[in-house]
């Protein structure tokens, strides 16, 4: 006996149970309950806006994705369309598939926005940024929302030499929207040992732009901002305004305590990494949440005693992968997932091939992130400003190689 | 004896060894024997006092021992030592 659409939607209506959007809602609103709402509709319609927390799943991939995104056959389930017709029959399938607690919404999405409950528009990628990016859209801890996250977020970058070089290079093809780069130098030939974003016809061209011509040539949807000045206590605060995370890739202690102690007080996060001919450190300041770089090294060794590498020297992978590293920790900070190195210093030995890792605390006394030094400069009297990085900032000495060249390396 | 990590930058005072055994039931201990045998890391690890200095960071088995009992802390033969100093190449 063929059966006409009106059989099988009466059959639908009398298998599974429905709930009013107003139901939905207070269902996601009882922290208690464990509820997942999909969305049955089209692409192009969810595309158009959505309930807030959804996941979505096409009516035509239901069976094939149901259970990525639900596992437990018993986990409670609220399915939605447009009007409460699709979510009927897709909740149909699902209790076939074993599904033991599965709901339509009554009315769908159409109904739910008249009542006027919350929605909102999903985070949308052009064409070509999907097909960019379709290795990124494939991991669900990055997908849609999170390469939209990282086409939103802004990067800066200090140094566009052997650290921020790749570490440029893999966030600009990542998608990060925004990449600052603080350098006042230009390319030398002894940079592109190590220094690949730069190139032999760029010799005696501006690193800024070296590096500005290379990222954008790999990811147009780059917008990369030149600072062309020398990092100083000066400008510190000026230049890292509006920047989610910073990587810190300087080759002098200077550079890297005014940045530190200007970062902590703007609570913003640097991914920390250092270089000595075959050895890298790496870790991230999160400001109060793990030490600062103060705590983990409250003053500056002699210059005698750390040689940056236009002296000492160092094997050009070394910087490529502390560099790339560091632009791993900057993806999982703007994405907001894993562990971050915070608390925690990773050193790298290429010589025995083998990573270490130290544990890293606050120091309570921390004349930067300590909570007095947090009292001290609400009242205008910063506690660090009198030492290394502040108002009066220390220098290396001559015995090794000016600033300039230090800083060039 | 207690192996004792030395890290490159370190290394010409040692005659280029990366790790060296050392005896000694604490820190402090390990440190002045390596300071003896090796009178030019002396300046490089202590203070004038004795104390060490704030640029070299010293770990017990991945602790920071300014965390632990500073150079009072007590270190077994299979523990491992390692000096850190800051270092800023980039």
């Amino acid at each position: 006996m063929p059966k006409s659409y009106a059989d099988l939607l009466r059959e639908a209506r009398a298998t599974v149970p429905e709930v009013t959007p107003a139901e939905v809602a207070q269902i996601r609103e009882t922290p208690s309950t464990n509820v997942t709402v999909v969305d049955v509709r089209e692409a192009s319609e969810w595309e158009q806006g959505h309930l807030p927390g959804a996941q979505h799943i096409s009516k035509s991939y239901l069976e094939q994705q149901i259970e990525g995104v639900v596992p437990d056959r018993d986990r409670s389930v609220v399915l939605y369309c447009a009007g409460g017709v699709r979510s009927l029959f897709a909740a149909q399938t699902l209790r076939e598939m074993g599904y033991s607690d599965v709901r339509s919404m009554s009315g769908g999405f159409q109904a739910w926005k008249t009542q006027g409950l919350p929605w909102k528009m999903p985070a949308v990628l052009r064409p070509d940024q999907k097909q960019r990016y379709s290795r990124h859209l494939l991991i669900p801890e990055v997908g849609i929302d999170g390469q939209a996250k990282l086409l939103d977020s802004k990067v800066l970058l200090i140094g566009a030499g052997g650290l921020g070089s790749p570490a440029a290079l893999y966030l600009a093809a990542a998608g990060v929207g925004t990449i600052g780069i603080v350098d006042f130098d230009v390319v030398d030939a002894s940079n592109l040992q190590r220094q690949v974003i730069h190139t032999t016809d760029r010799i005696g061209e501006k690193k800024v732009e070296s590096a500005r011509r290379t990222l954008t040539a790999l990811n147009p949807d780059v917008t990369v901002v030149a600072h062309e000045e020398m990092l100083v206590a000066d400008n510190v605060e000026r230049i890292i305004a509006g920047y989610d995370v910073v990587l810190d890739g300087t080759d002098t202690f200077e550079t890297r305590y005014i940045l530190n102690d200007a970062a902590v007080a703007a609570n913003v996060a640097v991914v920390h990494a250092s270089v000595f001919r075959f050895e890298g450190q790496l870790t991230v300041f999160q400001p109060y949440e793990g030490p600062c770089y103060r705590c983990l090294y409250p003053t500056p060794p002699p210059p005698e005693l750390a040689p940056g590498c236009s002296v000492a020297g160092v094997l050009g992978v070394v910087p490529g992968i502390m560099g790339l590293l560091q632009a791993n920790e900057t993806l999982k900070l703007l994405l907001g997932i894993g562990d971050t190195l915070a608390g925690r210093l990773l050193l790298f030995d290429a010589l025995d091939g083998a990573f270490s890792e130290l544990k890293l605390k606050r120091d309570p006394a921390c004349p930067v992130c300590s909570d007095a030094a947090v009292e001290a400069r609400k009242a205008g009297r910063p506690l660090a400003a009198a030492s290394v990085g502040g108002e009066t900032p220390f220098v290396l000495g001559g015995s090794l190689a000016s600033p300039a060249e230090e800083a060039r390396a | 004896m207690t192996a004792v990590r030395i890290p490159a930058v370190l290394r010409p005072a040692v005659g280029g060894e990366k790790e060296l055994d050392i005896d000694g039931a604490t820190v402090g201990e390990v440190v002045n024997t390596l300071a003896e045998r090796f009178p030019s890391l002396r300046d490089q690890l202590l203070t004038g006092d004795g104390q060490l200095n704030r640029f070299v960071n010293v770990y017990v088995n991945g602790q920071d021992v300014r965390y632990l009992d500073g150079l009072g802390t007590k270190v077994e033969p299979r523990d491992e030592v390692r000096l850190l100093p800051a270092m800023a190449g980039g």
